[in-house]
């Protein structure tokens, strides 16, 4: 199966390591390495991912990060982590992965059928 | 799962404008189409620095050198975000920047044109922009996830860019005759390169219709350039400048200017590395990337030292 799956180039995410070993042919010993950039746009939200870029240690990314993609105040902190870090879940394993969820709509307040006149719930 | 279970997988999923992922199994020649756009997308964007780099020095006032100024670095901006969105794709950004340097990849012919008079930097935010915003609005519903993130950043950013432009060319329109003679004669220079931006008509671009399966493309080379002719040729009304197309005529039928005859040997011989600063191009990059490896070599030597450094620490620590 695994000859059909085109699995030996890297993702959004991760898998730098895989993706070379696999393929062997991508070269990337002299670049700066890889990393991915996370941003909170205000106080009071989560961390976004924002997208990538190459530094040769954290301190640059960071600054990399703020020219790159917090030119008109898009942000006010950034996370930034190199790429090979960050591990992704398999998109060929999402139908089992989440199969689980799939049959618990019990889970949704919408399920429960409670008379109208109900309120405040 | 079999090579042909994955592409009824893969077809579903773009017909119902389902995004694909990095990750996600995509065809060879989605993967190599993606590639090869993207990455000629960004190196436009990276070279495209270079004809208004030319005039940053030289902003007739302040304001005018800070807007241009920061256009220039948002350019630069929107080069590296098509760049990692290649990567995703699985090609580095090394082998990308060999293709430009050695000539394998293509940019945008429009920067092989010079900027020869303070007007041009009106003329190609107002035209230029203005002709790739009309390229990129609909690459924002592009199929490819990377890509289409990419293209909303660099859309949202855009439209100060084709504003800037225009305002330089009404100040110019409305000033001194010099002045106004100065914006029509970047109007006429910039004009039929700007049009031939959207590339070949559709009948010669072999690649649209799988393009458009695909989804990558939403509008053909024809539609975009005829919706760019439309709004560009009423904006020129507005400031008293005169489009440099003796046989552009609005066609009640159709709803859309007719428009002159577009000089595609000229297009073709600048596409392959004739026109005016084609040389000059390619040398700036080139001299930037080797002039450059000392940095690139020096920052990854002292990251690897202070990492050497504190790992030292940490084990006499222990
Ligand atoms: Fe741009
Ligand atoms: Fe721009």
């Amino acid at each position: 199966m695994n000859q059909f799956i085109n699995k030996n180039l890297y993702g959004d995410y991760g898998d730098k390591e895989q993706a070379t070993g696999a393929s062997g042919t991508h070269n990337t010993a002299n670049e700066w390495p890889l990393w991915e950039v996370f941003i909170r746009s205000k106080a009071g939200l989560d961390h976004k991912h924002a997208g990538s870029l190459h530094a040769a240690d954290a301190k640059m990314a960071v600054e990399n990060a703020r020219d790159v993609y917090t030119r008109r105040m898009e942000g006010v902190s950034i996370w930034v982590v190199e790429s090979k870090y960050v591990h992704a879940s398999d998109p060929f394993e999402a139908a089992s992965m989440y199969e689980p969820a799939n049959d618990k709509v019990y889970r949704h307040p919408t399920f429960y059928n409670l008379p109208d006149e109900l309120t405040h719930m | 799962m079999t090579v042909h279970s994955f592409q009824e997988h893969f077809d579903a999923k773009i017909d119902s404008e389902v995004m694909i992922e990095p990750r996600d199994w995509m065809p060879d020649d989605y993967r190599k189409t993606l590639i090869r756009q993207i990455s000629q997308h960004a190196h436009s964007e990276i070279v495209g620095m270079l004809p208004e780099g030319n005039w940053i020095t030289r902003a007739p006032s302040l304001r005018r050198k800070a807007v241009l100024l920061a256009k220039v670095q948002d350019e630069g901006g929107h080069g590296l975000y098509l760049y990692s969105a290649a990567e995703t794709l699985g090609i580095t950004r090394d082998e990308m920047y060999d293709q430009l340097h050695t000539g394998k990849a293509k940019y945008s012919s429009i920067f092989n044109y010079p900027t020869i008079t303070w007007a041009d930097m009106g003329a190609i935010g107002w035209l230029v922009d203005g002709a790739a915003i009309m390229n990129q609005v609909p690459l924002c519903r592009t199929s490819y996830g990377p890509y289409a993130r990419a293209m909303v950043r660099v859309c949202k950013e855009e439209s100060f860019h084709q504003r800037q432009g225009f305002e330089i060319m009404m100040t110019l329109a409305n000033g001194t005759d010099i002045q106004k003679k100065m914006a029509q004669d970047a109007l006429n220079r910039w004009w039929w390169p700007s049009i031939m931006m959207f590339g070949p008509n559709d009948a010669d671009s072999p690649h649209t219709a799988q393009s458009m399966r695909w989804r990558i493309k939403r509008f053909t080379n024809d539609e975009l350039r005829q919706k760019f002719i439309d709004v560009t040729v009423e904006q020129a009304k507005l400031i008293g400048l005169t489009v440099p197309d003796p046989d552009l005529k609005w066609n009640q039928e159709r709803g859309h200017y007719d428009f002159g005859p577009i000089n595609w040997d000229e297009f073709w011989n600048v596409v392959k590395g004739n026109g005016p600063c084609n040389k000059e191009r390619l040398e700036a990059r080139k001299n930037a990337w080797e002039n450059g490896a000392w940095v690139r070599d020096a920052a990854m030597a002292y990251s690897e030292k202070r990492k050497a450094r504190k790992e030292n620490k940490e084990t006499k620590a222990a």
